[in-house]
């Protein structure tokens, strides 16, 4: 039996996330804004048509934000995280096997129903999902994830918001007006060369020869012609990788000049990093870290350092990772630079049972730290995340993002609940 | 070439015998617990008979079936858990959500000002039944009432008149109520 993937997209969603809880912005323009209120990365319908585009600076629209009283949003991403996890949930009761590919994308495997009950199924998934959850998703159905990528193309641009490609004729005549930077997985670099050799729509690609496509380009291309084709390469992915790095990083509100400050922010991120490695049941024995100034400011000179620092044995405590960043802060810092980011990347993981203990590691030293960062963490989970932290993480956090526009977590506060009269 | 075979078993390899037959017997956990502890607290001597007095406290697993001679009930090694508070108020995790009330329209059913409402998006929404409604961009907690085509917002205290939710108005319900958390201070 061939295989049948359904891409379940939510439409906008970090817009549909606060309209959920704020009816009263139904109809209305409406943008969330990237971390540090940078630029508008989810736009209802409304804010589109004003011709805001994704990723466009907040200061670049400023005047279309004021002139049609367009709402902004600081984005709340652990709100956001919960909403996702709820859609998640919802669409667990329509197919066992579930691909969460981002925080709003998902595959589901319906090769189970017949063909000719995919269209309402996918109508009905797309009504529980709304009424479960208030969040209105789109549904593309088709033999391969590229096919059910496009689909899904399509049926954002339809009233259902349903649609199917399955039969031959239907695909080729989707694929015929699909633009090739649209396809899943290729880029506007791809299209251009690809549209050098006279390749433009979707439709040439899936017709090229792919072992032609694969000794002029590679693998990958020639992967994506086939799946067009309807031959399906890539399978449902879902278990989820452990990661093989962690990043923490943050763009400061307004730039900051102090070692003191900085040596905070990188405390900060590698508390986050260790916090997060226990998590996952995982250690690291390489921390990377950075700082830079702000790559846009003409009349100052940019600077950019990072250095990795290899801790003596595999960790995931929270003191070691933080004296690792600050001995690197000393190699790398200079006086007199505007920072405006810094971060901490957790390199070489290895997961926590398949660390070797050093002969001149101190073994009841180990157990006892290992007992701390236990209460440690879950009291941060019983009272919230940031309740206890390291001293050297600074009480102030004068670096923080810019989040002025942050709507209330509605889902995770007693305190923000939203209001009803 | 007969000083060094490897096939040779060395004295002393291997699992050592125990000194006296044993036998494998079935407990609840709770007690194997307590039994190590004891053990562990040099309280209990194996092979010793227990004092009655040490074993006053042992907290005992509550159980579905009845005793029997024989076949031992495959049940008994699931005792039954504590009770979720959140399994017996929450059907549909994915759909349910908080909601603070501040107004006091719905004091006759002992929905009061600062009260938490269990809301479960996912129940379907018969007249009768209190609901979560968006009217004009506003939630609201009212019963629902349907009389033919004609939808009305009925609040549950004397103070309020019921509204009627004319066509041209932005009407939707947002979800069914459940239970309302009310502390009594």
């Amino acid at each position: 039996m061939n295989s049948v993937f359904a891409l379940v997209d939510c439409n906008a969603f970090f817009v549909s996330c606060e309209k959920v809880f704020q009816p009263a912005l139904e109809g209305k323009p409406v943008i969330v804004l990237s971390s540090n209120d940078g630029c508008a990365i989810a736009r209802s319908n409304e804010a589109k048509a004003l011709g805001i585009k994704m990723g466009d600076p907040l200061f670049k629209i400023q005047e279309i934000v004021k002139k049609n009283h367009v709402k902004v949003f600081s984005s709340n991403f652990s709100f956001y995280g919960d909403m996702s996890s709820r859609v998640m949930e919802t669409l667990k009761q329509f197919s066992p096997s579930l691909e969460i590919y981002s925080i709003d994308e998902a595959f589901l495997n319906l090769r189970s129903l017949p063909e000719n009950e995919l269209f309402s199924h996918g109508c009905r998934i797309k009504e529980i999902v709304k009424l479960w959850t208030g969040i209105p998703v789109s549904i593309g159905i088709g033999p391969t994830k590229t096919l059910a990528k496009v689909a899904n193309h399509l049926a954002k641009k339809q009233s259902l918001g349903c649609c199917v490609l399955l039969k031959q004729n239907d695909i080729e005549a989707a694929l015929r007006n699909f633009s090739l930077q649209d396809v899943w997985g290729i880029g506007s670099q791809w299209s251009k060369k690809l549209s050098y050799l006279g390749l433009t729509t979707a439709l040439d690609l899936a017709q090229a020869d792919s072992s032609w496509i694969r000794k002029t380009f590679n693998v990958i291309l020639a992967r994506t012609a086939l799946e067009l084709k309807g031959i399906s390469c890539l399978s449902l992915e879902e278990t989820l990788q452990p990661k093989k790095s962690l990043i923490s990083s943050r763009s400061f509100g307004k730039p900051v000049t102090s070692v003191e400050v900085l040596r905070q922010a990188l405390s900060y991120h590698a508390s986050s990093l260790a916090q997060k490695l226990r998590q996952q049941k995982s250690t690291t024995s390489l921390v990377s870290i950075f700082i830079r100034t702000s790559p846009f400011h003409r009349h100052e000179p940019y600077y950019m350092n990072s250095c990795a620092i290899p801790l003596l044995f595999p960790s995931h405590d929270t003191t070691l990772l933080i004296k690792a960043v600050t001995s690197g802060l000393e190699k790398i810092f200079k006086e007199g630079a505007l920072y405006k980011k810094a971060g901490v990347m957790a390199l070489q993981l290895l997961p926590e049972d398949q660390v070797i203990p050093s002969l001149f590691q101190d073994k009841e030293g180990l157990i006892r730290r290992k007992l701390l960062f236990q209460t440690f963490d879950k009291l941060n989970d019983r009272f919230g995340r940031g309740s206890l932290v390291f001293a050297s993480e600074g009480f102030r956090k004068t670096w923080r993002s810019k989040a002025s526009l942050k709507s209330a977590s509605f889902t995770q506060d007693w305190e923000q609940l939203p209001r009803v009269r | 070439m007969t000083q060094n075979n490897p096939r040779k078993r060395k004295p002393g390899a291997g699992r050592k015998p125990n000194p006296v037959p044993t036998k494998a017997i079935r407990l609840p956990l709770p007690l194997v617990n307590q039994l190590l502890d004891l053990k562990n607290q040099g309280k209990l001597d194996m092979g010793a008979i227990i004092p009655s007095r040490t074993l006053s406290s042992v907290p005992l697993p509550f159980f579905e079936s009845r005793v029997q001679a024989g076949f031992p009930s495959p049940a008994d090694d699931f005792s039954e858990g504590t009770l979720d508070l959140n399994a017996y108020l929450i059907k549909h995790k994915a759909a349910t959500f908080f909601v603070r009330v501040t107004g006091d329209s719905m004091t006759g059913v002992g929905i009061f000002p600062g009260d938490i409402l269990i809301v479960d998006r996912s129940l379907p929404h018969h007249s009768g039944k209190i609901v979560i409604a968006v009217l004009n961009g506003e939630m609201t907690v009212k019963r629902l009432k349907q009389e033919g085509d004609k939808i009305l917002l009925c609040p549950e205290n004397d103070k309020y008149a019921p509204l009627s939710v004319s066509e041209d108005e932005d009407f939707s319900i947002w979800g069914v109520v459940t239970n309302v958390i009310h502390p009594f201070s």
